[in-house]
């Protein structure tokens, strides 16, 4: 019973930093629309300027003293983000924004390996709360007891400044209908910018509060944001008291899992989450999301036509031209060619989804990587010849989206989002954790392909037939009546529905279709690579593919193709460099700026500017 | 007070609002009217800058307003009530009208939360209900409650009436004049004639986004042909 209530006592310990970080995140959102994939990197910075803070500065105020001005430093660096890469975006459409957060991420990455070096560093103990208090005689961290003892106040704090003062009440009311509260006089600019700054704060306090129990590495952006946005969904968006409970079942989940299932404690709160999403689809507190009540309905969709005799003829010279390749080209081209291939295919799966249905994924990797592994493991485990194999591997593919968009599909905006990214994960760490069948992070290895596949020219016009093969059927469909339907269901749910498309039934197959299609790309991928490893799982990958997809233009058809093939360019010749992140990042931010409407999308704007074409007005 | 100047306003690439002219007088309630789809909507919204005029001027108190953000516009004295109200369901009525506070100004009557429950006395007794729980009418009183909060020198009232009880309207007739004697400048846009007519000093009649009538209400029964045309009665 003590040892129980010492686990327990831990996992709320936990629960602090994870609470903070994950109300910083739910705030931001609420009020601001955008999805922050850097708050990972802002609790990194907490930690890394924490310990360096508290190095300076001596004794208990020091250390104190410490992560309150780290709260603040980060708050500021959260401010100068804010205006200097979020400011200009905000007209965009939405959700472009969290590319450029994630520009943010890898600038901070790089930034924090040249200011504080690529080691793992230890968090230096809280003076005075070094030892142990016993509990009914079990030994609890005082540092533990202290974090539990604040963590009420933190929480009061901030349910105080959320619904008694002026900047909460300007909050609230911004989340709810933000262009009515600039219309009454409020100056939106600086209210996004004052609870990003709030938002970032609590990121970096968390950052700083955790250093005792943990440290500061590399890793922690990714590692953290995952369990946060799972605490954020099953609290409920923009839900502060949500986000408490979540946080403490989530860590004291944690710190049992380890105890009596150390095999699965990467999977045990995807498993939670998926239960309490099953009960109560909008989370434990929060509410239903309502499509436009934001007052900031986009712009109308462009039409998308089907490309017209010009179009084509571009588009046979190009797979022309990629057919002659092998003739003259070095093998590394060729190599860079099936990457590129193979990744436009992944992401016009995603755009497929994300442009004509309106779903925005962030874990479309689970299908590519489900694709991958599901070949691999056949071919490992069983010695299935490669043909059988890679067949299976969109089958698989689609199959696990069969299974993920049955819990997803039913929600709609970012718990869609979330969703798909939480299941993600849970495949991911599947990969990661079930050593016995996957290897684990040794990844599979030796998976070639067939005799006649096994040369650079064969493999190469197997992906070049199959890829683009995969991309023009995708393409087709979106021309066909079910495409009609699908962005029927996009535009006008209700309009839709009352035309009797089964909305629901028909973005549930065209979530199947893409995760089919991605898991065919994944298929390629393995038999090019030889080998798989958990990292084609990892949020990451989903990322990629996302980023790709807005950069190149999501309202454009060539989109997804477009972005991919820039991409990986851009990587190929980046990655060469030791700060390759940085620049990469940077590259992002810059075209997201420039670009508001992709590359493709902007292409097209600056090229019926210079053709002078007007826009004909409809009266 | 306001002056509008040839402005045409677009919805993407609907034409909207086109060479649109007209002016209201401090002091003086206007109202706009016209059929469902004729701009009226629009043309408030091309005042508050929620729309921006692709040409033409907004001259409110000597400055252009065209291109400003929508805040500016409120701080310089403009308070604007959506015609779909868009109040906040989740806060409570007085944590609606904080929303809406500014500090007071020297061109405008002063509104505390004590004077508009004065004004509104249903609101007073629902100060700590949240938005979502009120009637309709109770909703478009919190929206011009909230606005007022901005002490504003000219009003834009979208559409008051719609949607409203006939025992609503005629408080909020009674309201308006009440706006009007504190020293409010009024504009309003109505598709009824017999409500507008109660209220306003001015009629301006706008179809297709044109400019078809700006007159007394006198000319405008001298001119039944007018009302036929451009008003459904």
């Amino acid at each position: 019973m003590a040892f129980f209530l010492a686990q327990f006592l831990t996992g709320l310990a936990n629960a602090a930093a994870l609470f903070l970080v994950a109300s910083g995140l739910s705030l931001i959102f609420g009020v601001t629309r955008i999805v922050n994939f850097a708050h990972g990197s802002f609790y990194m910075l907490g930690a890394f300027i924490g310990i360096t803070l508290m190095d300076i500065l001596p004794g208990h105020v020091g250390f104190w003293g410490a992560i309150l001005l780290t709260g603040l430093a980060v708050g500021a660096i959260g401010a100068l983000t804010e205006i200097v890469v979020l400011r200009p975006i905000y007209r965009a459409p939405e959700l472009f924004q969290l590319v450029a957060t994630f520009g943010v991420i890898l600038v901070i990455q790089d930034l924090a390996l040249m200011i504080w070096g690529a080691e793992d560093q230890l968090g230096p103990r809280a003076p005075g709360l070094r030892g142990v208090w016993r509990v009914f005689g079990e030994p609890v961290p005082k540092y533990d007891i202290v974090l539990i003892a604040i963590t009420p106040f933190i929480l009061f704090a901030l349910w105080y400044l959320i619904t008694k003062t002026r900047l909460g009440v300007l909050v609230r009311a911004a989340t709810q209908d933000r262009e009515m509260v600039g219309a009454l006089g409020v100056n939106q600019a600086w209210l996004f910018t004052g609870v990003f700054a709030l938002g970032s704060a609590l990121a970096g306090l968390g950052g700083a509060l955790q250093l005792p129990k943990g440290g500061a590495d590399l890793l922690m952006d990714f590692n953290i944001i995952g369990e946060v946005f799972v605490v954020v969904v099953i609290g409920g968006m923009g839900s502060l008291p949500g986000a408490f409970i979540a946080a403490v079942l989530i860590s004291v989940l944690n710190v049992f899992g380890v105890t009596y299932l150390p095999q699965s404690t990467l999977v045990l709160m995807y498993v939670v989450m998926a239960i309490v999403l099953i009960v109560r689809p909008y989370g434990i507190l929060g509410r239903e999301e309502v499509a436009g009540e934001h007052g900031q309905v986009g712009a109308p969709e462009q039409p998308i036509r089907p490309y017209g005799p010009k179009g084509i003829a571009l588009v046979g010279a190009l797979l022309f031209a990629l057919a002659l390749v092998p003739l003259f080209a070095e093998q590394f081209v060729m190599t860079l060619i099936v990457d590129m291939i193979v990744f436009a295919l992944f992401a016009a799966s995603l755009h497929f989804i994300l442009g004509t249905g309106g779903l925005v994924s962030f874990g479309h990797a689970a299908f590519f990587g489900g694709g991958a592994y599901a070949a691999a493991l056949l071919v490992y485990h069983t010695d299935t010849p490669m043909e059988l194999a890679f067949v299976f591997a969109p089958l698989a593919a689609g199959v696990l989206a069969l299974a993920i968009g049955w819990f997803c599909i039913r929600l709609t905006g970012v718990y869609f989002a979330m969703l798909t990214l939480a299941f993600s994960q849970l495949v991911w760490s599947l990969a990661f954790q079930w050593r016995g069948v996957t290897r684990g992070d040794d990844g599979l290895v030796n998976i070639w392909p067939a005799e006649w596949l096994n040369a650079p020219a064969p493999f190469y016009y197997f992906t070049l037939i199959l890829g683009a093969g995969g991309i023009i059927f995708l393409r087709h469909a979106i021309h066909s009546p079910f495409g009609y339907a699908l962005r029927a269901g996009r535009d006008s749910p209700r309009q839709a529905e009352a035309t009797g498309i089964d909305v629901k039934r028909v973005q549930y197959a065209a979530f199947c279709l893409a995760g089919a299609m991605a898991g065919l790309a994944g298929g390629i991928f393995v038999f090019s690579k030889g080998s798989v490893f958990p990292t084609v799982l990892e949020i990451g990958e989903s990322f990629d593919a996302l980023i790709v997809v807005f950069l190149g233009g999501v309202k454009t058809l060539a989109g997804g193709v477009v972005g991919a093939g820039f991409m990986t360019v851009v990587e190929d010749w980046l990655t060469r460099l030791e700060y390759w992140r940085l620049l990469l990042g940077l590259v992002i931010i810059a075209v997201v700026i420039l670009m508001p409407e992709g590359i493709v999308g902007t292409l097209r704007t600056l090229w019926r500017r210079i053709r002078n074409i007007d826009e004909e007005t409809v009266k | 007070m306001l002056s509008v100047e040839r402005i045409h306003s677009y919805y993407g690439k609907a034409h909207i609002l086109s060479d649109l002219t007209f002016e209201v007088r401090r002091g003086e309630v206007v109202a706009l009217l016209g059929r469902n789809g004729a701009g009226k909507s629009t043309t408030m919204k091309s005042v508050m800058q929620l729309v921006r005029p692709r040409k033409g001027g907004v001259i409110f108190q000597g400055r252009d307003l065209v291109g400003e953000p929508a805040f500016r516009v409120a701080k310089w004295g403009i308070g604007y009530v959506p015609e779909d109200r868009r109040i906040f369901t989740d806060l409570t009525v007085l944590e609606n009208l904080e929303v809406g506070r500014q500090p007071a100004r020297t061109d405008a009557p002063h509104w505390t939360t004590d004077q508009l429950f004065d004004i509104f006395p249903n609101l007073a007794e629902r100060r700590a209900n949240r938005g979502k729980h009120m009637s309709g009418g109770e909703q478009q009183m919190l929206t011009i409650a909230r606005t007022l909060m901005g002490n504003p020198a000219l009003l834009l009232l979208d559409e008051p009436s719609e949607g409203i009880a006939p025992v609503i309207v005629e408080q909020m007739v009674a309201t308006i004049l009440k706006l009007k004697d504190q020293g409010l400048t009024v504009m309003i846009s109505e598709q009824n004639l017999h409500f507008a007519r109660a209220v306003a000093d001015r009629a301006i009649i706008i179809e297709g986004g044109e400019k078809k009538f700006d007159g007394s209400f006198k000319d405008l029964e001298a001119h039944p042909e007018i009302r036929d045309a451009y008003l459904s009665v």
